[in-house]
């Protein structure tokens, strides 16, 4: 296309000539209406209106919430738990994936199945399992209370409920992605004399570390958020167990509204924090899948 | 034996089974089919040229195939007729009227795309009845004429007792045909195929080219396909249209464009040749220092590319004026043996062919004529 | 022998590390989610039929689970068809914050229940946002089973979108050019050839806004007014039978539910099955 420049069109396209996989303009432009009508009543909004709430005594009674031993008590609880569940389930996720990816054995549908399957149990029941094993007329009940371990209505039923919920986060998005990858790569190391940490830490992990990294950040969203399997084993003790969403409907329901909306507004800075940075890996992703050998 | 007579005993035998399987024409299947004029079409792509201006005339029933190598804008002209693209200028006719203001919908053609776009939750049978089912109902057939012309058609591509089956569950030479059947479902007047065997394997591609006669023989539908494979397009059509960078280089029969090719690069792309950098100066012809004993009157003074046919050479001997080269290279071609040479002091590569058992050492020195050959002036 | 078993169970592989791994994903999996739900199940033992069957016929559980389903499903239908709006427009169109909107709609994902509950709660209460407006009318939203609908739309969406978006994308545009070419005007190409291939991935999207929709808590208990027999969800009820100590009410409750996922679970891969079968991609 070197020797000559196209010259410039001399008659335009018929106004009418849209190309035959488009919609007619008015046509498009209901269907965006109405999707970013639907998108931004049913997601956006509620997002505005937990801040515009929080903010709705001014900037001094917002961070006055937060001088408030009870609310502080529940922030810390919830790091606390987060740091517990979200490590726990990344160990559990690096080795799923690797045990499920890297070798070929029979049952393996099932096995992933099985590890999505706190997905599709409801969060009272996650929560409900715990009290059945470990409450006072649970399973071990009566043993725990004979050596005087208290689990539920305690740290380590919330630990354990909100391991439950978000035990597949890690897992589901390195299976794909390490299937995806091949076992070449793990071959060639091994076959150069690796050992099999070195493997992992020098040729998968750096293969699968924004994946990781994503499933990890959703992994933490869900840990600090949860609320339904964390009501159900926590007791609701104020500065004791109650994390961070069941501080904020004890407030809610205590009619301390603008607090209970600011504590709110923090786990949706939260949100919006993974939301962008989940984007941000999206991005990067697709740029690295346009590169790749499509 | 060269390319072209390869292809014509190819031609002549398929002919000659055809006269024994389709002697008729089947009048279930004859259609109206119309002329089609390209007028001037320019088309870009943003700021990507694709076509500079094309016309072309393609007479009612005409199998025609458009030929070039790939980003040579073949299957944009393809898609500006059928109206799946719209051009920066010029018309496209069908018959005598004026297509440009005629949606895809309106203008009746058949399209068969290259990997088919088969409707994937349709059955055989309604992925062919799609045409008639979404006609307006004033126009709509019948239910059993449906079903009657799907049959006939699925008789016609050799798919009878299939049109239970879905897409998914056929194989690429199948698909294929179920593509085709679907656009011929709808009468067209003129039937548009994109690269239609670039997907399959070498072996279904010969039996399909065959086939793809053979129908065109019996419904005379006007026949436009796309290819990049220049041995398909000498083979099957009638006339042959060869593209290079968004513009026509030569239309003709297959014996047009291989005997008299119009420009170097339909030289070049069709069939094997060698192309020599040489000088014209009064009548001579100069490669390098040498003067070849080539009569070049009546062209023009300057740089020139002297093309010829590996065939169209004769052994010189020590006779002055001829090709002389070291051979690099020797293959065997049935009962010919092709030589590949470095030619003068740049060591240009050409090739020749050679008797089979013409006694030939690597590095030995041989000096052809070409008997045949053409001349084309070099724009440096 | 042994070896040959394993052999055949697994094949054999450079690779290091299957022994430690698999080990640690079978006992970590099995104590956090295999053993603690079989043990739940389990527990339904200690009631005979007749008592399971009195807690699951009793009327407040029947109308906590109707209202669940009833409430989930109207929540998935009304994600599917703003939700094939949705993906549509996100995939097909380019337009200012195609982006943002693309972002936004996994906010249910990424933010708390009990955020969405008290947000959506101040938006459609008696003096809330909206509510201030529709009460007057006649239309009680927050406190009735439409505000349940509306938390479970909320939570539903993502699903429905984020399952059809890929299949959008993979729709090839030949086919729709191909059934131009055939005389098909827009309407009839979209209603015959594009919304049907993407029924399956429609189906699933649908099946999983239903199932997160029946379990769902955070979201509705606050929107939801909680009255027995009316406005009282299912999972609800687990957690008062739970401060009321009565194990075995929830528990059989927590089969039923269970028992219902299980249902959705097989639906979803029946679904797949049929599609893979009948199209060849699902």
């Amino acid at each position: 296309m070197s020797e000559q420049t196209l010259a410039p069109p001399a008659t335009m396209p018929p106004v009418t000539w849209r190309a035959p996989t488009a919609e007619v303009p008015p046509v498009r432009i209901v269907l965006i209406g109405v999707a970013v009508l639907f998108i931004g009543v049913f997601l956006g909004f509620p997002l505005l209106v937990v801040f515009f709430e929080a903010f709705l005594n001014g900037v001094g009674k917002y961070f006055e919430t937060f001088a408030d031993s009870d609310t502080q008590a529940a922030i810390r609880l919830t790091l606390l738990v987060a740091a517990l569940a979200v490590p726990a389930n990344l160990i559990f996720g690096i080795s799923a994936a690797w045990a499920i990816a890297k070798y070929d054995f029979r049952g393996k549908a099932l096995l992933i199945t099985l590890i999505d399957l706190p997905f599709s149990v409801s969060p009272v029941i996650a929560g409900l399992i715990y009290v059945i094993m470990f409450g006072a007329q649970g399973y071990f009940g009566d043993w725990l209370k004979a050596n005087n371990i208290q689990i539920i209505f305690a740290i380590p039923g919330i630990v354990l409920a909100t391991i439950f919920v978000t035990f597949p986060f890690v897992a589901r998005e390195l299976i794909p992605l390490m299937e995806e990858q091949g076992t070449q790569d793990e071959e060639a190391a091994i076959s150069l004399g690796a050992s099999g940490w070195q493997t992992f830490r020098r040729v998968t992990l750096p293969n699968v570390k924004w994946g990781l990294m994503y499933g990890v950040l959703l992994c933490n969203a869900r840990a600090m958020g949860e609320f339904g399997a964390v009501a159900v084993v926590s007791g609701h003790i104020r500065g004791l167990t109650n994390t961070m969403p069941l501080h904020i409907e004890i407030l809610y329901n205590d009619y301390q509204w603008v607090a209970a909306f600011t504590v709110a507004s923090l786990l949706a800075l939260l949100a919006l924090i993974t939301l962008i940075v989940k984007t941000l890996l999206e991005w990067r992703f697709s740029d690295e899948l346009a590169n790749g050998p499509r | 034996m060269t390319a072209l007579a390869q292809f014509r005993r190819d031609t002549d035998y398929i002919e000659a089974n055809l006269s024994l399987v389709a002697p008729f024409v089947d009048e279930r299947l004859r259609v109206k089919t119309m002329n089609v004029t390209v007028e001037n079409l320019v088309k870009a792509f943003g700021a990507t040229p694709a076509l500079h201006g094309v016309s072309l005339e393609i007479a009612s029933g005409e199998l025609i195939a458009l030929v070039g190598p790939s980003g040579s804008g073949k299957t944009t002209l393809l898609r500006l007729i059928a109206g799946l693209d719209f051009p920066n200028s010029g018309r496209v006719l069908f018959g005598a009227e004026d297509a440009s203001s005629k949606s895809v919908q309106e203008r009746n053609v058949g399209f068969v795309f290259q990997n088919y776009a088969l409707f994937k939750h349709m059955s055989v049978f309604e992925n062919i009845a799609f045409g008639l089912r979404v006609r307006p109902r004033a126009t709509r057939p019948s239910e059993a004429s449906i079903r009657q012309r799907v049959m006939t058609l699925l008789d016609l591509v050799q798919l009878n007792g299939l049109e239970k089956r879905f897409p998914g569950q056929l194989s690429g030479g199948q698909r294929q045909r179920v593509a085709f059947a679907r656009a011929l479902a709808i009468e067209p007047g003129v039937l548009l195929l994109d690269e239609p065997f670039g997907a399959l394997d070498a072996k279904v591609r010969k039996e399909l080219r065959r086939w793809l006669r053979e129908i065109h023989d019996r419904t005379g539908h006007t026949t436009v396909f796309v290819t990049h494979d220049q041995e398909e397009a000498l083979e099957l059509a009638d006339r042959v249209v060869v593209m290079s960078q968004g513009r026509i280089e030569q239309v003709g029969s297959a014996d047009d464009i291989y005997d008299n090719p119009a420009t170097p690069f339909v030289f070049d792309f069709i069939g094997d040749s060698s192309a020599l950098p040489v000088i014209v100066d009064k009548g001579s012809i100069a490669l390098d220092d040498r003067i070849l004993s080539i009569d070049a009157k009546g062209h023009a003074d300057g740089p020139a590319t002297l093309f010829f046919r590996p065939n169209h050479v004769r052994l010189a001997g020590q006779e002055s004026g001829s090709i002389v080269g070291t051979v690099t290279g020797s293959r065997r071609h049935g009962d010919i043996r092709r030589l590949e040479l470095e030619v003068g002091l740049a060591r240009h590569r050409c090739e020749i062919d050679v008797p089979a058992d013409s006694e030939v050492s690597r590095n030995g020195r041989v000096a052809v004529k070409p008997t045949d050959w053409r001349l084309f002036p070099r724009v440096s | 022998m042994t070896a040959i078993a394993i052999g055949t169970w697994r094949k054999p592989s450079i690779i290091p590390g299957f022994g430690l791994t698999f080990g640690f994903l079978m006992v970590y999996l099995s104590l956090i989610v295999l053993i603690p739900i079989a043990l739940l199940i389990l527990r339904t033992t200690q009631l005979s039929w007749a008592e399971y069957w009195a807690i699951a016929t009793n009327a407040r559980v029947v109308a906590a689970l109707r209202l669940s389903f009833g409430a989930a499903l109207i929540a998935a239908a009304i994600n599917t068809v703003f939700g094939i709006i949705v993906a549509w427009v996100l995939v097909r169109y380019e337009f200012p914050g195609r982006r943002l909107a693309d972002a936004i709609v996994d906010l249910p994902f990424a933010l708390p229940t009990a955020v969405a509950g008290i947000a959506l709660t101040a938006i459609f209460a008696k003096n809330g946002w909206v509510g201030q407006y529709t009460e007057p009318l006649g239309i009680k939203i927050a406190y009735t089973s439409i505000g349940v609908v509306i938390a479970l739309t909320f939570i539903g969406l993502p699903f429905v979108v984020r399952t059809l978006q890929p299949v959008i994308m993979e729709i090839e545009r030949e086919t729709e050019e191909a059934a131009a070419t055939l005389g098909a005007s827009r309407r009839q190409t979209v209603f015959r050839v594009v919304l049907p291939t993407l029924v399956p991935a429609l189906l699933t999207g649908f099946v999983l806004a239903l199932a997160r929709g029946i379990g769902e808590y955070g979201s509705v208990v606050f929107i939801a007014g909680n009255l027995p027999y009316r406005t009282e969800i299912a999972p609800l009820l687990i957690v008062i039978r739970l401060t009321e100590f009565d194990y075995n009410g929830a528990t059989a409750i927590a089969t039923i539910m269970l028992a219902i996922s299980f249902v959705m679970f097989l639906a979803i891969n029946l679904i797949q099955v049929w599609a893979r079968r009948r199209f060849g991609y699902v």
